[in-house]
C-alpha cells in the first residue's frame, strides 16, 4: 500500500539524513520507526507527509508517488499545532471546510466523543491542558478518515498516565476505519503497544539497522510476560543500534586528535 | 519624535502587571493626583502661592467649561481629531500594505526595507518643511506630517508579525493543503492580527502626538492651535486646558479602537484571569 524505494535525502547544508531506505508497509499496518537521535526517522515522516521531497528514491502511496502533502495522508505532529484562535470545534473542522456547516457539526461531535472530549466545542485551545490538545490534534487529523495516518512522536511531550489512555483512544479509532499508520517515537514500550512491525534506524546516514515483528495480538497487556520479551528485544535491537554506532565516533574523535 | 521614540512607542504595549495593579487596589491610582491637586488649590486661595503660571484646578476647570459651553471646545478637537483620523488612515493604510509587501516577500523586503528604514532614522520633524512647500500650509500638509508619524510603527509591526508567524502552524497549512489564498486568509492573517492591532494603537498614539506639533506649527483652529494661543496671551489656564483635552481624546480614541479589536482577540483574551 505505502512502499518507500531506496528513498535517500541529503539536506541543502549536506546532512546525509537518510540512505536508501526500502519498506513496504501493508494496508491497515500499524509501523513504529525508532532510533536514536538523528537517526532520520522524522525526515523519513516529513517526506511521506510531502512536506519534503526526498533526493533520490521514490514514495508510493497506491501505486502513486507522493510529492505534495495529500487529502488522504493525515499528520500528528509532536506538538498539538492547534489554531490558537479557532475553537476546539473549528480546529476539528479544519480539513472539512469542504462539506456543509451541518454535516461538519456531526462530524466533529462524533470525534469529540472519540476523544473523550464531548462538551469542549466552544473551548478555546489555551483552556486545554497538552493532553486535551494533542487529543484535539488526533481528532482533527482523523475526522477527514485518512487512508494513512502520520504521527511524529505524538505523545512524548505528556505524561505516562496520559500518554497511556492517549493510546488507548487512538487504537479505538484505528479500530474504526484501520488507515495504514507511520509513527516515529523514541519510546521502546510505546512501539511494542501500538505497532505490528517495528523498524529501528541507526544514524549518519539514517538507515535500517533491523526490523522485528511484534507477535502480540491486541488487545496488549503490558504486564504480561510476552509483552516484556517483545520489549526487551525491541530494547536490545536498539541498544545494539546504538553500540555498532559508537566506535565509529571513537574513531571520528581519535582522528581530530590526531590531527592536531 | 525621533526613530527612538517611535522604536519605543512600538516596543510600548500596555503591560499587564501594572492593568492587575489597579483592579487590585481599585481607584487608589486617583489618590495622588487628586491630593497633588487639592493641595495646590489650598496653596492658592490661602495665598501661600499665587498661581499665575500654574493656575489651580478650580480656574482650569472653569476655563475648560466656558470653552465647551462657548462651543469652541468642540471645534477646535474637531479639527485635531479630523487630521488625526485623516492622518491615522493614510499612514495607517499605508503601513499596512508595505508592511504586509516586505514582510511576505522576500524581493519586495530586499528592495524596499533599506529605503525604508533609512527614512525612519529622519527625525519627521525635520520634514515639516518640505511638507509645507510641497503641501501648502493648510490641511494637507498637516494630515501628511501625521500619517508619517503613524507610518512607522504599523510598517514595522506588520513587517515583524509576519516573519513572525509559526512556521509550524503554516505547516498544518499545507498538510491540510491550503491554496495560497486559503493560506492567508485562514492562517497568516488570524496570526497576525495580534500584533497588527498593537501596531495600529502605537500608531495612533503618535499619531496624537505628531498632531500637537503639526499645530503647533500653524494652524487656526484645533486643540495645537489653543495651546499656542494660549501661550501667547499668557493663559497657563487655557495652556492646561487644551492638554488635558489632548489627554482626553488620546485616550478615548485607544478606548475606541480597543473596543473595536477586542472581539476579533477573544481567544487571546483569557487566561490572565484563570492562571
Amino acid at each position: 500500500m505505502l512502499s518507500f524505494e531506496t528513498l535517500s535525502k541529503t539536506y541543502a547544508d549536506g546532512t546525509h539524513a537518510l540512505s536508501a531506505i526500502t519498506i513496504d508497509v501493508a494496508a491497515g499496518e500499524i509501523l513504529a520507526l525508532v532510533g536514536g537521535s538523528g537517526c532520520g526517522k522524522t525526515t523519513l515522516l516529513r517526506l511521506i507527509a510531502g512536506l519534503d521531497q526526498p533526493s533520490a528514491g521514490r514514495i508510493l502511496l497506491d501505486g502513486e508517488a507522493i510529492l505534495e502533502p495529500r487529502a488522504d495522508v493525515g499528520v500528528i505532529f509532536q506538538e498539538p499545532r492547534l489554531f490558537p484562535w479557532l475553537s476546539v470545534s473549528e480546529n476539528v473542522a479544519f480539513g472539512l471546510s469542504h462539506l456543509s456547516a451541518f454535516e461538519r457539526e456531526g462530524l466533529v461531535a462524533n470525534a469529540l466523543v472519540r476523544v473523550g472530549l464531548a462538551g469542549y466545542e466552544k473551548r478555546w485551545p489555551r483552556e486545554l491542558s497538552g493532553g486535551q490538545q494533542q487529543r484535539v490534534a488526533i481528532a482533527r487529523a482523523l475526522i477527514t478518515r485518512p487512508k494513512l495516518l502520520l504521527m511524529d512522536e505524538p505523545f512524548s511531550a505528556l505524561d505516562a498516565t496520559t500518554r497511556a489512555s492517549l493510546h488507548g483512544h487512538l487504537l479505538a479509532l484505528w479500530a474504526e476505519s484501520r488507515p495504514t499508520v507511520v509513527m516515529v517515537t523514541h519510546d521502546v514500550e510505546e512501539a511494542v503497544t501500538l505497532a505490528d512491525r517495528i523498524i529501528v534506524m541507526q544514524p549518519k546516514p539514517g538507515r535500517i539497522f533491523d526490523e522485528l515483528d511484534n507477535p502480540l495480538a491486541r488487545p496488549r497487556d503490558r504486564l504480561s510476560p510476552s509483552f516484556e520479551a517483545t520489549k526487551r528485544e525491541a530494547l536490545r535491537a536498539l541498544d545494539r543500534s546504538l553500540r555498532d554506532e559508537e566506535p565509529r565516533q571513537h574513531k571520528t574523535a581519535e582522528t581530530a586528535g590526531m590531527w592536531w | 519624535m525621533s526613530a527612538l521614540e517611535i522604536e519605543r512607542a512600538v516596543a510600548g504595549r500596555t503591560p499587564v502587571a501594572p492593568a492587575r495593579a489597579s483592579r487590585r487596589f481599585g481607584l487608589a491610582g486617583w489618590l495622588l493626583p487628586i491630593a497633588l491637586a487639592a493641595l495646590w488649590e489650598m496653596l492658592v486661595r490661602a495665598g501661600i502661592a499665587n498661581g499665575r503660571l500654574m493656575p489651580p484646578p478650580s480656574v482650569v476647570g472653569k476655563t475648560l467649561w466656558s470653552l465647551a459651553a462657548s462651543g469652541e471646545l468642540l471645534t477646535h478637537a474637531n479639527a485635531t481629531l479630523w487630521r488625526v483620523a485623516a492622518g491615522f488612515g493614510l499612514g495607517a493604510g499605508a503601513g499596512t500594505l508595505l508592511g504586509a509587501l516586505t514582510g511576505a516577500l522576500p524581493v519586495a523586503r530586499g528592495l524596499l526595507d533599506p529605503t525604508l528604514q533609512a527614512l525612519r532614522s529622519i527625525p519627521s520633524i525635520a520634514w515639516v518643511p518640505l511638507f509645507i512647500l510641497w503641501f501648502g500650509i493648510f490641511e494637507a500638509s498637516k494630515v501628511a506630517l501625521i500619517a508619517v508619524g503613524v507610518f512607522f510603527p504599523v510598517y514595522l509591526g506588520v513587517a515583524a508579525a509576519i516573519q513572525d508567524i509559526d512556521r509550524k502552524i503554516i505547516e498544518v497549512g499545507r498538510v491540510f493543503r491550503l491554496g495560497r489564498l486559503a493560506m492567508i486568509r485562514r492562517v497568516m492573517l488570524p496570526a497576525i492580527l495580534p500584533a497588527w492591532f498593537t501596531a495600529l494603537r502605537s500608531g495612533l498614539g503618535l499619531g496624537f502626538m505628531f498632531v500637537v506639533a503639526a499645530e503647533i506649527m500653524g494652524a487656526s483652529e484645533g486643540l495645537g492651535y489653543l495651546l499656542v494661543d494660549g501661550q501667547q496671551l499668557g493663559r497657563p489656564d487655557s495652556i492646561i486646558a487644551a492638554i488635558i483635552s489632548f489627554a482626553v481624546l488620546g485616550k478615548l480614541a485607544d478606548g475606541l479602537l480597543l473596543a473595536i479589536t477586542r472581539p476579533f482577540l477573544a481567544w487571546q483574551d483569557l487566561g490572565r484571569d484563570k492562571l
